[in-house]
């Protein structure tokens, strides 16, 4: 059985001053299985973060529904833990408040958040910066931070939306192979949304590339590379080889944008 | 000419800052010593000084500053203690807001000091009416601005609370107030230097005491050294609550700043 499954979910959004409604998706159907990791890879604009926070229940789809563990998603909740590409943390909280900020919001006690906290510190290698406030914080920790407080929720999925976007190369390699690190270690469902075809092969067990606006799934790519995954990874033949394959594709879909905006 | 938007060291800026006061101290003691005016209508800034520590030593001054001081924090504070919590409401719960803003932006240009007429009608010329003026003048302006503070709150703060399990009583508490916090504190500072002219205009109406009244009360005399003693003493108090509150903000809301 899939732990999420979505069901013909299209969006479409109204046209801005009686102009025609646009439509961003077009019905998607996806399964995923539990622990996997599913990259959805595709240029700008062509829905993927539409998508992504339909899971998370921040907008409604217009058509369809999702099912996480077969329960209809209607609304943002802590079993859909989201890291966004801007940086979220609350600026009013320390860098250990924003981490245990899930735990409190469900009522638990200041000891056993403690405990809790301390330990996705040490796994996002943030010990030592628990009293810092964001600000103090570079833009890759910061984005630690946010992956360690949506983890701390203990989440069914791990959505994230371009988390590395804003991050400069060096500091992003590093950011995969941490994310991934957590991943192979923890095990966990994981969403997360790119456009950038590197990180979304280096991360994923599953590529799902979509097409230019109105999205839909393009093509749907194992990646049936060895655990535990190293970055000269992308330096290997069959990396090259899948890398090819989806440059391809997401480069036809690129045009499509470009033509169509020019048009 | 230096660069538009270049910054100044902090030594430049506080000799600019400082020469300023000179000049125009000088400017003032140039026209009324050197007899430019007629010191009936403009007292030189000796006079001033003299008329100044009369006043303090012989008519116990201070205790009209005292009062005035009290009117202001007490008619900014209750202002606050009901424009605050208003104000989040309307910015966090649209209906509220549709409710109440067009009366709030309304009653906002409705002059303080027009209602004073009405007040004293109302309540007397004790302390009470003192201060409702400084709360009708001050109450729908906080009002109306920690409305739109609060509206504005980033989003993706909101959505983020959502996704890590925050109920719409958690978002209103723990990320619409806190986010926002700074930014009251520092209407509230804004406001607080707009109810400091309005307290002077209550007391310059059926008044007994104040720093307003001894104005009113000067200028039947023709003591126009203090009347400037009067107006420099509010202008030196603003400027005391202003880096006291500023102080204040920095202490509560490091994060803020760091």
């Amino acid at each position: 059985m899939s732990k999420l499954l979505i069901e013909g979910v299209s969006r479409t959004f109204a046209g801005v001053r009686g102009g025609q409604p646009v439509q961003a998706l077009q019905p998607i159907d996806l399964s995923v299985a539990a622990n996997d990791f599913i990259t959805i890879l595709g240029p700008s604009g062509c829905g993927k973060s539409t998508l992504l926070r339909i899971v998370a229940g921040l907008e409604a789809p217009s058509t369809g529904r999702v099912l996480l563990d077969s329960k209809a998603v209607t609304r943002p909740g802590p079993d859909r833990g989201m890291v966004f590409q801007s940086y979220t943390l609350f600026p009013w909280l320390t860098v250990a408040e924003n981490i245990g900020f899930g735990l409190r919001e469900r009522g638990m006690a200041q000891k056993e958040r403690d405990g809790i906290v301390a330990s996705y510190l040490d796994l996002v290698g943030l010990r030592g910066f628990e009293n810092h406030w964001p600000k103090q914080l570079s833009g890759g920790m910061q984005q630690r931070t946010a992956i360690a407080r949506a983890l701390a929720n203990d989440p069914e999925i791990l959505l994230l939306d371009e988390p590395f976007g804003a991050l400069d190369n060096q500091t992003r390699g590093l950011m995969q192979e941490l994310l991934l690190g957590i991943w192979e270690r923890r095990k966990k469902t994981v969403l997360f949304v790119t456009h950038d075809i590197e990180e979304a092969i280096f991360m994923a067990s599953r590529v799902i590339v979509m097409s230019a606006r109105p999205g839909r799934i393009k093509s749907d790519v194992a990646v049936d590379l060895p655990h535990p995954r190293h970055y000269t990874l992308k330096t290997s033949p069959e990396f090259s080889a899948i890398k090819a394959q989806l440059t391809e594709d997401i480069r036809v879909e690129a045009m499509r944008t470009v033509q169509t905006q020019s048009a | 000419m230096p660069r538009p938007l270049h910054p100044v060291s902090p030594g430049t800026r506080t000799v600019l800052g400082v020469s300023f006061f000179v000049l125009f101290v000088a400017f003032w003691a140039w026209i009324t010593l050197g007899g430019h005016v007629n010191h009936i209508f403009l007292a030189d800034p000796l006079s001033m000084l003299k008329d100044g520590w009369r006043l303090l030593v012989e008519d116990r001054f201070w205790l009209d500053i005292l009062i005035t001081i009290w009117r202001v924090f007490g008619g900014f504070v209750l202002a606050s203690i009901v424009a605050v919590p208003i104000g989040i409401a309307m910015g966090a719960w649209k209906p509220v807001e549709a409710f109440l803003e067009p009366f709030v932006s309304f009653a906002r240009y409705l002059p303080a000091s027009a209602f004073i007429p009405l007040l004293i009608l109302w309540a007397g010329i004790g302390e009470l009416e003192k201060l409702l003026v400084i709360f009708v003048g001050s109450v729908f302006q906080i009002i109306l601005i920690v409305a739109v503070k609060v509206g504005s709150t980033r989003r993706d703060l909101v959505e983020a609370a959502y996704t890590l399990g925050a109920t719409d009583n958690g978002i209103v508490k723990r990320v619409i107030m806190p986010a926002n916090a700074p930014e009251i504190a520092e209407t509230l500072r804004l406001v607080l230097g707009w109810a400091w002219t309005y307290v002077i205009v209550a007391e310059l109406i059926g008044s007994s005491s104040g720093i307003g009244y001894m104005i009113i009360n000067s200028q039947s005399r023709l003591a126009t050294g203090q009347i400037i003693f009067g107006i420099i003493v509010i202008g030196l108090i603003g400027l005391l609550s202003d880096f006291a509150f500023k102080a204040l903000n920095r202490w509560l809301f490091p994060w803020s700043l760091a």
